[in-house]
């Protein structure tokens, strides 16, 4: 607990800068999520009770589901149920410390789940210190009984929030290219999930090449290439309606797409006559404009998290690098100077880092650096590894990773996998068939 | 280490191999997208003119340097059969993909793909093809003919194809 206490204390105030940490005369548990080496935190998190069996069921797929969430973020070590000492039934009235303390949980989960005449689910949770003996947080939040996963995640955010002072990523969706078939003949098919796999459904039927899905900031809608009818063009899709749009009628292929932070605009590159720009249309008006003007290969661009700059990449100088620009277009200051070729530009929904991919050697590697171009830090290596894409607390990336074939494409395998900034938790995210292109949706509103 | 150590031998091993047998190195599984493979000799009974003879008698490809879109002297040549086929058999109008290796990231590829086709089709209209018969579509590095994960493999998938319709 002194070694937590310390730890983060050191941290917050070296790496925040905050100094509001000074008086913690009643410190509770806290993770500094930027020092990857920590152990990750013990914590306790037994049955969600209920009155009924079909309420404690429910309680019990709660837990489940909190647990692999918290498990998975590497922070966490979610502690072996059978360790327990108190029941499910007496936590209910009142945690008993002492028994808690000694299973060294450090963090202990109370909750309960209540099926509503009408077939809501109700689930109240508080989160507790245990060295302490402190209430740190809690809520009690109802949904439709179909929607019992997120409130499983949101218990999981409001948990990973509260102990790590950073907001979580739980209760989040990931969009991506599901791939099946030989290798010269991949059927490529837009699918979406819950960020633990989960509620997997696929979007398109994998009649026309699809690649390169992103969100939209409500989540609702997604951008994305298609070549429907063997055109290669921006569309987007409702998820509500099911509706797909191509983004209006352009002389050459557009692809690379993303939305503007606010939504009302996508940008894109064109290709035409053997030269790739990026252009944004806005989506109210259905005006375009054209961003960048130069005979090089421009693309891969994404916006800045307050729309004020564009990040994008450009062989203008010779070989693939990394540059930023104002959202409205023109000058460009490149900011890789690394050895190598930077690619695939992602700015963090925090503003403080710009993920990418970068090549040297052969090798393909994900890597971030500040918006400025210092500061690099390499996290991911292999044959290849592309597409980094945020979750949207900052902290967590997925990418995927394409392994090498034989000639008749045996030993292919391409599978999507998250890491944390520190690098250190790396962990496969699985789909029912190959992966690749991940995007990680904004927290579900 | 070792592991990696071992994959490097094995990867130039394979383009060894490949160096010494280029046709054993998977161009039998076909041309680009939706073109038949391209015949080593001309088999018989290929009526002049057809789509046949395109690919068996001309040559429907060319290839590219790593990350390069210009034209090397061989694709030159072949274009320069290629424009004389078409400007003869007016009746096809045609696309040309343009196609990268798997060493390089998506959108970036989908660009250089755009960019060989491009070189392409510049080429037959300056040896005086029609421009309104020729199209493009960039495939990046999603459509290989050579699965193989070596340099043997990549040097036929870096490629332009003209597609007659």
């Amino acid at each position: 607990m002194s070694r937590i206490r310390l730890l983060a204390a050191v941290a917050v105030t070296l790496i925040f800068g905050l100094a509001t940490f000074a008086s913690p005369t009643r410190a509770q548990v806290r993770i500094d999520i930027t020092n990857g080496q920590m152990r990750p935190l013990p914590i306790a998190i037994p049955d969600f009770a209920g009155t009924s069996g079909q309420e404690n069921q429910v309680g019990r797929d709660i837990a489940r589901v909190v647990s692999a969430d918290l498990e998975r973020s590497g922070l966490f070590k979610p502690i072996d149920p059978r360790a327990f000492i108190q029941t499910v039934a007496s936590l209910q009235i009142q945690p008993r410390f002492p028994d808690w303390k000694a299973i060294n949980a450090e963090a202990l989960v109370q909750g309960k789940t209540e099926i509503g005449p009408d077939g809501r689910i109700r689930v109240e949770f508080r989160l507790w210190d245990v060295m302490s003996e402190a209430y740190m947080t809690g809520w009690t939040l109802s949904s439709s009984p179909a929607d019992w996963r997120r409130l499983s995640h949101k218990v999981a955010d409001a948990i990973y929030k509260r102990v790590t002072g950073e907001d979580g990523y739980f209760d989040t969706q990931i969009v991506y290219v599901a791939e099946s078939g030989p290798k010269n003949d991949r059927k490529k098919r837009l699918a979406i999930m819950d960020q633990d796999g989960e509620n997997h459904r696929f979007l398109t039927e994998g009649g026309e090449l699809v690649l390169t899905p992103r969100f939209s900031p409500s989540a609702r809608e997604i951008t994305y290439l298609s070549y429907f009818r063997g055109v290669p063009r921006v569309y987007i899709f409702n998820l509500d309606t099911g509706r797909r749009e191509a983004l209006g009628n352009f002389p050459g292929m557009t692809f690379a797409p993303r939305f503007s932070p606010d939504g009302n605009k996508v940008i894109f590159s064109m290709a035409e006559d053997g030269n790739t720009e990026i252009y944004e249309m806005n989506l109210m008006t259905r005006s375009k404009a054209r961003l960048t003007n130069n005979p090089a290969i421009d693309t891969a661009p994404s916006y800045a998290p307050d729309g004020s700059q564009i990040v994008f990449e450009s062989d203008r100088g010779g070989g693939q690098q990394l540059y930023v620009m104002s959202a409205g277009g023109g000058g460009a200051n490149r900011i890789s100077f690394g050895d190598g070729r930077y690619a695939t530009p992602v700015w963090s929904p925090r503003g403080d880092l710009i993920a990418f991919t970068k090549q040297k050697g052969g090798r393909f590697f994900i890597g971030v650096m500040r918006p400025d171009g210092l500061g690099e830090r390499l996290l991911a290596e292999g044959f290849l590894v592309e597409g980094p894409t945020w979750a949207p607390n900052g902290r967590v990336l997925a990418f995927w990773r394409d392994s090498p074939s034989d000639e008749r494409g045996r030993g292919q395998s391409v599978r999507l996998y998250t890491i944390d900034l520190t690098g250190v938790n790396e962990r496969v995210l699985l789909t029912p068939v190959d992966g690749s292109d991940p995007a990680w949706s904004p927290l579900i509103p | 280490m070792k592991l990696r150590f071992l994959s490097i031998v094995a990867a130039a091993a394979l383009v060894a191999a490949c160096e010494s047998a280029p046709e054993n190195t998977g161009a039998a599984s076909g041309g680009g997208v939706s073109a038949p493979p391209p015949a080593r000799t001309a088999p018989a009974g290929i009526v002049k003119g057809s789509k046949e003879d395109f690919i068996a008698n001309v040559g429907d490809r060319v290839f590219f340097d790593l990350d390069k879109s210009s034209l090397r002297a061989d694709a030159k040549a072949t274009l320069d059969k290629q424009a004389a086929w078409l400007k003869t058999y007016q009746n096809y109008s045609f696309t040309v993909e343009g196609h990268a290796d798997e060493r390089g990231t998506r959108e970036y590829n989908l660009a250089l793909g755009e960019r060989r086709a491009n070189s392409v089709r510049e080429y037959l209209i300056a040896n005086g093809v029609a421009a309104s018969r020729v199209k493009v579509v960039s495939y990046g590095k999603e459509r290989p003919v050579a699965l193989g994960s070596n340099e043997a493999a990549w040097s036929q998938n870096r490629r332009g194809v003209t597609v007659l319709n």
